[in-house]
């Protein structure tokens, strides 16, 4: 097409676009609802009303914002333009958000990206500093992955890591207490505290500390004849291990049990019983014939723990809304008290009385007017925040950000480990969300703050700005090459469809909506003013993507 | 001292005063920090970002030798060890320092040997690549709770207030050794700037900054077009997360747009001095490194584009990669100090280990040499460091330290002692959690003191 009759076809079309874009009920800008907010569930009663002590009326979203922000929160993933056109043109009002909520919660990418994000709290990584070896890692995250696809109840995913036995190459769970990298006993019970409980042992009394790190002094681990083959295992005799029998690598393991002598290699109970005290301060005797780690499990997941179901829901919570209800997520204690403690309560009991369902809790949050607020803040104050009064904006992630540019263009990256050599590579149409292993990456992931997956903390993930981020985006050879070569791109802009169909085509491919009357102009007169048709579709591109309607959950 | 002597002669001044803080500063902090006062003042601590003090190095470029490089091929020959020992470079050469010989493949650095000094009883012991290389870079023992950041992004933290260059303050060439994350707790502010591209190709295009085929002309137009779409962004007026979002991308563009980006175009050298470089990745590589120095960089590491992991082939290997080391290496601490920069500018080149000083002949090595962390070499130059030196010694066959250990905190606590770094000095961690600079005393690590006899 030539550029006269590509400007012809942009001012002939611009009246048609400018009908689609707008909204029957007139909202005011393209990203929030005119209908008013209901108080369709128990969290909007309870978070609604206290944003009214605040004197704060919250908006809606949009429908387009709805389905981009939906899709990228629950499968890490971008709507193609036809989903997104689809629910946007859906007239079932009423119901076609809660649809879409279900239909989400069924699909392949839920798995891996919900894996993804528990990956970095269970430390999902071969080498350096974690050091559980690929085939652990692997072996690792398929446990997870099939946990999270099958909706595994929480009581059980917790306890079958808790409490495990066996390789680590052939039983998943087992590979936590090998993602650690003090595997003396009270680092140990630091990391459990810190993934199961959500708080931070650094703000324990060293008696406490030292009473919890009881339930994990009998922990053994050997290896076996198979190179990198670990076992873990209750050790109640502190049987001497083999020289060597820790990782290459890594620090010889600390046992608090004394080394056997000829005698205790005799089956007897060991001389003096074991007494831990659980973080509550309670003190109980452990039979010799029980392993500590099975006595913990039972004292932690009951629904009367005062950490249990209040550290997960949170943590959900956060997760979805960006902000715990304690927040951070994984710093749970008495001076850090919730925002909104009836709101922490009324999910633990929902969660509790599901049978630790984690699909429902998702469901009860992100069917609830309060994940659809707006995310034009109203009234930009920390109060505000801490009250959930808009939806918070957030970089996309290392990960779902290049996947996002990936699918845009229709290209892929390669995804490499260095370590240990010869080289791993990874499929290329693998998205990253569906890495399993943190030491396998590429310099995009590095550079725009993937978790280093080396002590669980939530703060790992850093999604924070930083110059050299924004050099790689507007001007990398990277992202150039995608969006100059990438064939789904290409595939939009050589189209025969009419020009106002091109650009609405992009525009729902990468932001998921149309474009406004004004937007359009825009590119009306920027397409006049340059001289290469390809160019200009490139630079159009290249600025949606560095938008921070793009960049940003919203 | 009068303040008319240190008025002409600051030099000296620094100098004595590094000593009198190296005496009562670095290794006496290791030995007698009280644990008391750092956590009172814990909560002040988190949020204020420390400052360097009084350096005497105001830049340092790091040669990171990547999989370990022979330390009796090179640095430290023993030639009377014999061909089991020594393979095929049984040869020594005389350096321009009475008593200082190096392996024959170091001519012109055996020109240079004046201005640096070697460490020839390196050691920790450590024979995994990534738990050397985290202990070399970082002074932490792995498996500590906290995953501490590289001294590149340390000094690159301590010099954020000094430096205000539009180049990042931690520049890696051309591509970050990816083993552990250098940035460490510090979050990716700190993380090292990839170059990518090859400063030998004709046009050094360093990823996001000197993009190709895209004129300044249209990058201007395309910024024009980003703002003019911005809906979002205008809808949301103020809002502090978009704000910040905005400063760090204008920061960027002053790279993208201004003249800053000249440090990476090396066609404004000389090309006789190129030449002297030598035209190969490496000797451009430390080139770029000397503009970046002038153009204040803080920290630069070359990650030499080659491993020297030479389980086999390992005399081949060491006959390619040495004479380009050799030549880039000399030329940078001639061409520093011909620019009067050396005194300003640290330059430390390792890898994470030695190699076994005994010659594997036995298949598959075929004469290979395996990683060796017992004893290995360091040269160290400028900054502060007094050249024509030798530091401590191995034995006759390279195979232990025979006088004066210098352990990892040693070697990187007289670096950070140079550049103006307590290393005592608490680091910012984002959740207020105790970190240091090094090791403190109340934890178990090796020490032999910091590198007073060559500072």
């Amino acid at each position: 097409m030539s550029k006269t009759s590509l400007i012809l076809g942009l001012s002939l079309m611009l009246s048609a676009v400018t009908a689609v874009a707008a909204n029957p009920k007139q909202a005011p800008n393209p990203y929030e609802s005119a209908s008013r907010p209901t108080m369709g569930c128990k969290i909007d009663r309870i978070v609604f009303a206290k944003l009214s002590s605040l004197d704060i009326k919250p908006v809606l979203c949009s429908d387009a914002v709805f389905v981009r922000r939906v899709y990228l929160d629950v499968i890490g993933t971008l709507p193609t333009a036809e989903e997104a056109w689809k629910f946007i043109n859906d007239p079932n009002r009423k119901n076609k958000r809660r649809i879409l909520i279900d239909q989400l919660l069924e699909r392949d990418e839920f798995a891996d990206y919900w894996s993804m994000k528990w990956g970095d709290i269970l430390r999902i990584k071969a080498e350096f500093p974690i050091n559980l070896w690929p085939n652990a890692a692997q072996a690792y995250h398929r446990w997870v992955r099939a946990s999270i696809a099958e909706n595994k109840p929480y009581d059980q995913f917790v306890r079958e890591m808790l409490t495990s036995s066996g390789s680590n190459f052939r039983v998943g769970p087992v590979n936590f207490y090998r993602a650690i990298q003090n595997k003396t006993p009270e680092g140990i019970a630091t990391t459990v505290a810190l993934t199961f409980m959500g708080t931070r042992t650094d703000s324990w009394t060293k008696d406490r500390l030292a009473g919890t790190a009881i339930f994990f002094s009998q922990i053994g681990y050997k290896p076996t004849s198979e190179w990198k083959e670990e076992h873990v295992f209750w050790n109640p005799l502190g049987s001497a291990l083999p020289p060597g029998s820790t990782a290459p690598g890594q620090a010889a393991i600390k046992t608090s049990a004394p080394v056997a002598d000829e005698k205790s290699k005799l089956p007897v109970t060991p001389a003096a019983p074991l007494v831990g005290v659980f973080p509550d301060g309670k003190k109980v005797e452990i039979p010799p014939n029980q392993d500590p780690r099975e006595v913990f499990a039972d004292w932690l997941i009951t629904p009367e723990n005062p950490w249990y179901t209040k550290s997960i829901v949170n943590r959900v919570w956060a997760w979805l809304m960006g902000r715990g209800i304690i927040h951070e997520p994984d710093d749970i204690r008495e001076a850090n008290p919730p925002s909104n403690p009836e709101l922490l309560s009324y999910l633990q009991k929902e969660f509790i009385n599901s049978g630790y369902d984690l699909k429902h809790l998702y469901r009860l949050i992100l069917t609830s007017n309060v994940y659809q607020l707006s995310s034009i803040p109203r009234q930009d104050s920390q109060e505000a925040r801490a009250n959930f009064a808009s939806y918070p904006l957030r970089r996309l992630e290392a990960e779902v950000l290049i996947d996002a540019v990936n699918k845009i263009t229709g290209t892929s990256d390669l995804y490499t480990s260095a370590i240990p050599e010869p080289f791993t590579y990874i499929p290329k149409d693998l998205p990253a969300i569906a890495l399993a292993d943190g030491s396998i990456t590429s310099p995009f992931l590095a550079l725009f703050g993937r978790s280093a997956r080396a002590t669980g903390m939530e703060n790992e993930r850093d999604n924070k700005p930083v110059p050299a981020q924004w050099l790689h985006m507007l001007n990398s050879s990277h992202i150039q090459s995608k969006l100059e070569q990438g064939p789904a791109l290409k595939e939009i802009f050589m189209s025969r469809k009419p020009p106002a169909e091109i650009v609405k085509a992009l525009y729902l491919t990468i932001l998921s909506r149309p474009p406004t009357q004004e937007e359009f102009k825009t590119i009306l007169e920027f397409v006049k003013s340059t001289r290469s048709r390809r160019e200009a579709a490139v630079d159009i591109s290249w600025a949606l993507i560095n938008s921070p309607e793009f960049l940003y959950r919203h | 001292m009068n303040t008319k002597e240190s008025s002409i002669n600051p030099e000296r001044i620094t100098r004595r005063e590094a000593m009198r803080r190296g005496l009562c500063g670095a290794a006496g902090a290791l030995l007698t920090e009280r644990l008391g006062g750092d956590v009172l003042a814990a909560k002040d601590g988190t949020k204020k970002i420390p400052t360097e003090t009084k350096a005497k190095a105001k830049s340092v470029i790091q040669i990171f030798l990547w999989g370990g490089m022979s330390h009796n091929d090179t640095w430290d020959p023993k030639p009377e060890s014999g061909r089991d020992y020594m393979g095929e470079f049984g040869q020594v050469i005389d350096t321009n320092v009475d008593g200082i010989r190096l392996g024959a493949l170091f001519p012109k650095l055996a020109q240079q040997a004046d201005k640096f000094a070697l460490i020839r009883s390196m050691t920790h012991g450590i024979n995994g690549h990534e738990t050397a290389a985290y202990l070399m870079q970082t002074g932490h023992t792995p498996g500590e709770r906290l995953a501490y950041p590289s001294v590149g992004a340390v000094v690159a933290l301590f010099k954020s207030k000094q430096y205000k260059g539009l180049i990042p303050p931690y520049v890696v060439l051309t591509k970050a050794a990816g083993r552990f994350s250098e940035e460490g707790f510090l979050g990716p502010k700190y993380k090292p700037f990839a170059t990518g591209g090859d400063p030998n190709a004709n046009r050094f295009e360093v990823e996001g900054v000197v993009a190709r085929g895209i004129t300044d002309d249209r990058q201007k137009t395309r910024r024009n077009l980003l703002d003019k779409l911005n809906t979002m962004g205008r809808t949301m007026s103020s809002n502090s997360q978009l704000d910040a979002a905005e400063k760090s991308k204008s920061e960027a563009y002053e790279l993208i747009l201004g003249s800053g980006k000249e440090v990476f175009d090396l066609s404004k050298e000389d090309a006789k001095l190129r030449d002297l470089y030598g035209r190969h990745t490496f000797g451009q590589e430390c080139l770029a490194a000397r503009r970046m120095v002038q153009a204040g960089v803080p920290y630069i590491t070359i990650n030499y584009p080659g491993g020297w992991d030479t389980h086999k082939g390992h005399f081949q290997t060491m006959r390619r990669q040495c004479p380009q080391l050799d030549q880039g290496l000399a030329m940078l601490l001639k061409d520093l100090s011909d620019h009067g920069l050396l005194d300003s500018t640290l330059v430390w080149c390792c890898g994470e280990f030695g190699r076994g000083p005994k010659v594997d002949w036995q298949p598959p090595w075929n004469g290979g040499r395996n990683h060796y962390g017992k004893v290995f070499s360091v040269l160290v130059a400028g900054g502060g460091f007094k050249g024509g030196r030798v530091v401590g010694s191995s034995d006759d066959k390279a195979e232990t330290v025979k006088e004066r250990p210098v352990y990892p905190v040693d070697l990187l606590g007289s670096i950070y002692q140079l550049a103006g770094i307590d290393p005592s000095a608490r680091l910012p961690h984002p959740l207020g959690l105790e970190a240091h600079v090094l090791p403190t005393a109340d934890e178990v690590v090796k020490s032999a003191g910091i590198l007073k006899e060559i500072m």
